[in-house]
Formats: structure tokens, C-alpha cells, sequence
């Protein structure tokens, strides 16, 4: 029957290096080529994405290509399904074509557990409004594994808009369950303070120098405008206290990797300096998606 | 020839007339004729209520009936047909219908068409402003003239305070009951449920305890400069409630209403992103929860109403973020405050029939030949027989709403209604009595 995968939330850590474990059978190790496997063939993936997101859909469609599985995608933009043509009619009808799986992407929190009440179609969250990125959070942790060889113990430092990051909250999730903890920063009007109920290990910061003090890892997030409805401060306010910089990571530990899970804003969360730097780990996050969406949809489509 | 119906052996239970024995009420010519000890009436059509708790006629101050204009949800008809299986047999509904009830014509026509149509009271609450914009006095007068009991724009605010002063001074004159929905629409500008740390977990936006509270504290000084009687619909929050009790110690003409679903649910029993625990006020966290029941118990919330509102399933068959706020409740309102107020421990049986009838009867004010919420003499002859102990199980395929917008579904109650009686006249009974 399959397994939906609707968040980070409800996974156990064993599950979850399940699926750690197996990306790496996927990773390219140092070749130019993926391995294609053909595990799935004949089955049939849809890609659901009621919100632009080429990365991620791009990156889902190429994992089931390797795996020998059909794709088919369907890109209404949320305002197409308008009056009428409601989230239910509009997936009863994919479900009528008979898919293995539907992978969403939609713009608001929940969508894709509401399908899942209503289809028997294994769903995988690909990103619901302010709420999960399971995937994202997946292949974060795997591009953390592949660098630094564990998670447990680790400072995270997440830094941005938390309040409408998805990212921030599935890899909040997913760290705590590994004993990392995590530190919160942002402005305080994106970064609630019922934030630190999310999950054991978790701390709020509003200073970002003391946020990235002997961090492992320095997450940074884009300030998603389309979702804020008045600006939490000046553009250059904002990167003055907010963005990263050279002068931050040197407060951080010696061996600590900076992360963005994309797409980024230079010179207004992250300078330049930082972003291409060695310590970045911006393009291992969008190699590792491919891998790690491989064994996203083999879990649901074989396990 | 005079219409009588008597009914026999009853635990009676009047708080308004501190009756509580068992007795027989006599209803006569559509009003209540007399209570008292083994009542001859020959010729009476009698009902053996040995065993049930024979109550007044239930009132619920605040429903949504949807006609005229959103019949696919609720009719006139069907929701006087859900009050009924609810054992009320009263109902104010509101006039966020389309055309919005701001005027007299809107006002006549609710009146008329439940006069032909409705088997239980049905009073309409004209729209504070008109089209419920909150910029400009709707027709109060015609209105109330027409049958309006109340007034409210309910399901908006009033965000406007100069409108407000207004709408109260007038109402003051004409002595009727200004209902506000308590919401500041800056502060809850977008939400979907409280604000708590199960709202940012889930990624929901959020509606603060603070967007009621700030609205019932502008209105309480607003109700103490014009001398308006002021009830706060659907009270939600610890401040609120505090804020009301206050305002009552300053001798202000001030009440509240407390839903069921509001003293029965909290945010920590929300399925997450079930629409059916969608509605506005938000369901809130423990603490508010708290003291909303604690305001029941003190006196401090006035009654008991449902906020009746329901929506068709297409409607409620979105994504939490899209989908309407609101619930059905009048079948399971009964059957709910049993199970919180009063197997709790928390009030008597006899206070929570105050809370369903001579408390909101006060709260509106009804008068001479519409006197109602008693087993009076001369009162309105509407009588509400219920079990407070039997089990039942709520199967929302069985409501007599359009709509099954409840997240009650399923639930097993102990205690709930067996016959509602409207001016004599037998309009529900429970299936096997
Ligand atoms: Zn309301
Ligand atoms: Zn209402």
C-alpha cells in the first residue's frame, strides 16, 4: 500500500536513518553519474505542485526517473484551483489515474494531510505552507552526516525567518529526535516565543553573534516576504543584525558548515564571502536532494 | 375550543420560578396554564414524564439560520428542526445572511417565513450596521419594529468606536441587548486558530487570546458611557470573562454567552487541520478553557449558546486555511453541558437549566405576551422534556441540519432530550419514546 511521508514530526529516528542510510547507496561518490537503479519501474510517481518550487520538483522527478519509475506533473499554481475546481476534485481526479504516489507541494499548512484523509494514495509532503519540509530536513541531515559524521550533540544554529520556515520546523524536529540542539534566531516578530515548545533542546536567541557562538552548523533561511504582511524591519537592518558574515562564522567552531537550503538572498540574509565559501554546504544540500528523495520515494513505494 | 396538554409526573424544574419537584405542568391555548401536584385537566392530551426532567422551553440566543441567501447550508426549516431535536424551542438567529438582515423588509421576511415554515420560536438580531460593514446604523428602529429582538453584526466586529457608541446609545432607547463578536481584526488579521505553541507547530497562523480581549475592553468602557445593555457573544478567553465580571461589579447592564464547544474542547483536542474544529473565537488553551467553565460556575457568564453556523460540505471540504470558520451545535448543546457542567460536579442540574432558559431569556429581555424561559402562568407554553442520564451516541447522518460541520460526531453523551414541546404543540420527540 505505501507509506505517506507528511512530516518530519511523526517519523521515528530509526525510520529516519532508515532513509538516511539508503541515500547513500545513491550518492554519486565522486562519479559524474548517479547510479540508475530500476527498483520501481512501472510505477507511476505524480508530482503535485500547487506552488513553484523547479528545485525540488526537478529534484523529485530525476530521483524517480532513476529509479524506474514514471512521472507526471501537475503544476497548478494555487490560483488555479479556484472556486469549483476544489483541492479534493482536483486530486480525485489524479487518484483516478491510479498513482503509486503523489508528491505535493501547496501553500497551505496541512494540505497535504487533509488529502490524506481523503485518497488512499500514499502522499509525500514536498513543502506545506509554514509547515513541514520533510525532504529538505532529509537531505540536511544527510549533507550534515557526510560532513561532520554524526548529529547527536551538535549546536545547530537555524537563523531567519523562522515563524513561516517549514525547513526551520522539519529540521527542528528531526534534529531534537538526535540529541543535536538547536538554537532559534531571528527578529522577534518571525520568531515566536512558542517556538521553543517545539521540541526538547530547543532555544530562542535574538542576538545572532551569541546564536553562532560554537556552532557546528549555521542554517540560514530566506525572509519569506510573500508571507509577511508587514516587514519585520529595513532590508538593511535586516542583514545588519541578521545576515550572515565572515565575522560570525569566525565566532562559531573551528570545523562548522554553513547551510541555505535555497533559494538564497545574497547581501540580505548571507554575504557573498560566506556563501561561497569553503565552510559553505549550499550545493552538497542540492546534490543530496536527488539521493535523498530516491530513498524518500523507495520507502514509500517498496518498504 | 381550548387546546390543553398536560404533563405528567415530571421532575419540574423552573430556576425562575424556583420550582424543582415532581409535578405536572399544564399548557393551555399555547401558554402555560399551571404547575402544581396531580392538575386535573379533562379533556387535556397528557404525556407521562415520570422519570425526565420537564424544563422550559429552551432558548439559544445565538444561531445561524442562512436564509435567506445561503439555503444550501441551513433553511429556516432545517434549522428549526435541528433546534428542536435539540430541545430548543426558541432561537435568535443572526443576520450575517445575504442580503445581510439590516433592514425591516430582511427583518419581515425571517419573521414571516418562520411563522409558515419554522416549528419552533424563531426571533431574528438585525445587523448593527448596514450590509454588517460597520461604517453606518442600519435600520435599528424599522428593525425592531419588525421583530428584531437584538442587534449584532456578528461574524464581523464592530472596529469602528465611534459606530459602536452609536449603535449603543441607540439601542439603550429602544432597550435592546447590543451582541458584539469580540475579535480585533488587526490582531487576529489572518488566523486560523490560537495562537499557542500548537499553532506554530502545526504552522497555522494565529488568533491571540489579546484580539477578544482588547475588543471587550473598548466596549465595556464604551457600554459604561452610553448605558447600553452589552453582551459579549461567544466568550472565549480568562480576561475576557474577568474583564465582564468586572464591569458587572461596576453595575453596568453587561452579559456574556458561552458556547458548548468552547467549555468542551481545547486547542490540545484538535484533530490537526480538521476543519470541523474551525470556528471563531478559536478553540483556546486549557487556561481559558478553565475559566470560562469557572465564569459558569460564578455567575460571571451569563448562558449557554450554540453559535449554530453551519456550512455545506463543499464548503468545509477545503484546506484548513481556506475553509469557514464555524460548527453546528444545537443537537449536541444539551447533551455537551451535561457532560462538562454537570456529571463534572462543576454547577447543578438546576443552575444549567437557568443557563438554557430564564438566563437568556434576561439576557434579551422578552416581555408581556412573549414572556418566555419560565413555567410561568402566561408565559410562552414551550416546555422541554430531557433524560439527564441515558446514553446516546451523536450520528451527524441523522441531524436535521443541511450542514455536518461538527466535531462532535460519534460522541457518546449521558443526558439529552426527549420532547420539545413549542405553544403546546409536540414538535420533536426522540425516536423509541
Ligand atoms: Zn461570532
Ligand atoms: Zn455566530
Amino acid at each position: 500500500m505505501g507509506r505517506s511521508l507528511l512530516g518530519i514530526e511523526d517519523l521515528d529516528r530509526a525510520e529516519i536513518e532508515r532513509i538516511l542510510d539508503r541515500a547513500v547507496a545513491f550518492q554519486p561518490h565522486g562519479g559524474p553519474n548517479f547510479a540508475k537503479v530500476n527498483t520501481c519501474t512501472g510505477m507511476m510517481v505524480v508530482n503535485a505542485f500547487f506552488e513553484n518550487s523547479t528545485r525540488t520538483r526537478s529534484s523529485f522527478e530525476i530521483a524517480a526517473h532513476r529509479l524506474g519509475a514514471d512521472t507526471l506533473s501537475i503544476t497548478a499554481a494555487g490560483s488555479s484551483v479556484a472556486k469549483g475546481e476544489s483541492l479534493v476534485d482536483t486530486l480525485n481526479t489524479l487518484a483516478a489515474m491510479r498513482p503509486s504516489v503523489i508528491v505535493m507541494r501547496h501553500q497551505a499548512s496541512g494540505a497535504p494531510h487533509f488529502l490524506a484523509r481523503h485518497l488512499s494514495t500514499p502522499i509525500i509532503n514536498a513543502g506545506d505552507g509554514t509547515h513541514e519540509h520533510p525532504t529538505q530536513a532529509l537531505l540536511d541531515a544527510r549533507t550534515i552526516l557526510d560532513r561532520l559524521g554524526r548529529l547527536e550533540g551538535l549546536r545547530v544554529a537555524i537563523i531567519g525567518d523562522i515563524q513561516h520556515s517549514r525547513v526551520a520546523r522539519s529540521n527542528v524536529f528531526l534534529l531534537s529526535k538526535f540529541g543535536a540542539s538547536v538554537v532559534l534566531c531571528g527578529p522577534p516578530t518571525l520568531l515566536p516565543r512558542e517556538m521553543a515548545q517545539l521540541a526538547p533542546g530547543v532555544e530562542l536567541e535574538y542576538d545572532m553573534r551569541r546564536a553562532v557562538r560554537d556552532a557546528n552548523v549555521i542554517m540560514m533561511l530566506r525572509v519569506q516576504l510573500e508571507r509577511i504582511h508587514e516587514p519585520p524591519m529595513q532590508a538593511g537592518e535586516y542583514f545588519r543584525f541578521y545576515g550572515l558574515r565572515q565575522e560570525h562564522v569566525e565566532l562559531a567552531h573551528p570545523d562548522v558548515i554553513v547551510m541555505h537550503p535555497g533559494p538564497m538572498n545574497r547581501g540580505r540574509e548571507i554575504s557573498s564571502e560566506v556563501a561561497d565559501s569553503q565552510r559553505s554546504m549550499i550545493l552538497n544540500q542540492v546534490e543530496n536532494g536527488v539521493p535523498v528523495r530516491m530513498a524518500v520515494l523507495e520507502r514509500t513505494l517498496l518498504w | 375550543m381550548v387546546k390543553k396538554l398536560l404533563i405528567r409526573n415530571g421532575r419540574v424544574i423552573c430556576p425562575a420560578s424556583g420550582i424543582d419537584s415532581v409535578a405536572d405542568v399544564l399548557i393551555e391555548d399555547g401558554r402555560v396554564a399551571a404547575v402544581g401536584e396531580q392538575l386535573s385537566a379533562p379533556g387535556a392530551e397528557t404525556l407521562d414524564a415520570a422519570g425526565l426532567v420537564v424544563a422550559p422551553g429552551f432558548i439559544d440566543i445565538h444561531v445561524h439560520l442562512r436564509e435567506p441567501g445561503f439555503t444550501h447550508a441551513e433553511t429556516i426549516a432545517t434549522g428549526s428542526r435541528a433546534a428542536a431535536a435539540g430541545g430548543f424551542t426558541t432561537v435568535c438567529c443572526m443576520p450575517n445572511t445575504n442580503p445581510v438582515n439590516d433592514s425591516a423588509t430582511v427583518t419581515a421576511y425571517i419573521v414571516e417565513k418562520a411563522r409558515r415554515e419554522a416549528v419552533v420560536h424563531v426571533f431574528p438580531i438585525g445587523a448593527i450596521t448596514r450590509g454588517s460593514e460597520g461604517e453606518e446604523l442600519a435600520a435599528i428602529g424599522s428593525m425592531v419594529a419588525a421583530g428584531a429582538v437584538a442587534i449584532s453584526d456578528d461574524g464581523r466586529p464592530v472596529m469602528n468606536a465611534r459606530v459602536m457608541r452609536r449603535a449603543m446609545e441607540t439601542a439603550r432607547v429602544l432597550d435592546i441587548p447590543v451582541i458584539q463578536h469580540c475579535e480585533d481584526l488587526h490582531l487576529s488579521a489572518g488566523g486560523d486558530m490560537h495562537e499557542c505553541a500548537d499553532s506554530v507547530r502545526l504552522g497555522l497562523r494565529g488568533i491571540p487570546a489579546a484580539a477578544e480581549d482588547v475588543m471587550v475592553a473598548r466596549d465595556l468602557l464604551l457600554a459604561e458611557l452610553t448605558g447600553a445593555r452589552y453582551h459579549v457573544a461567544h466568550i472565549s478567553t480568562k480576561n475576557a470573562v474577568a474583564m465582564v465580571a468586572w464591569a458587572r461589579r461596576q453595575g453596568l447592564p453587561v452579559t456574556c454567552e458561552a458556547t458548548p464547544h468552547h467549555i468542551a474542547l481545547d486547542t490540545g483536542q484538535m484533530r490537526p487541520y480538521d476543519s470541523n474544529f474551525k470556528m471563531k473565537p478559536p478553540l483556546r488553551g486549557p487556561e481559558h478553557v478553565e475559566a470560562v467553565i469557572q465564569g459558569i460556575v460564578s455567575g460571571a457568564v451569563d448562558c449557554l449558546a450554540t453559535d449554530h453556523a453551519p456550512h455545506a460540505g463543499d464548503d468545509k471540504m477545503q484546506e484548513f486555511e481556506r475553509c469557514p470558520f464555524g460548527i453546528i451545535g444545537l443537537e449536541t448543546a444539551l447533551g455537551v453541558a451535561l457532560e462538562v457542567l454537570v456529571h463534572s460536579g462543576r454547577i447543578s442540574l438546576n443552575r444549567l437549566v437557568a443557563l438554557f432558559t430564564s438566563e437568556p431569556a434576561r439576557v434579551i429581555g422578552w416581555k408581556g405576551d412573549q414572556a418566555r424561559g419560565a413555567l410561568k402562568p402566561g408565559y410562552s407554553g414551550d416546555v422541554t422534556i430531557f433524560h439527564p442520564e441515558y446514553p446516546w451516541t451523536y450520528d451527524v447522518k441523522n441531524s436535521f441540519s443541511k450542514s455536518s460541520n461538527t466535531p462532535f460526531n460519534g460522541r457518546t453523551f449521558r443526558g439529552g432530550p426527549i420532547v420539545t414541546i413549542v405553544s403546546g404543540e409536540i414538535v420533536w420527540k426522540a425516536p423509541g419514546f
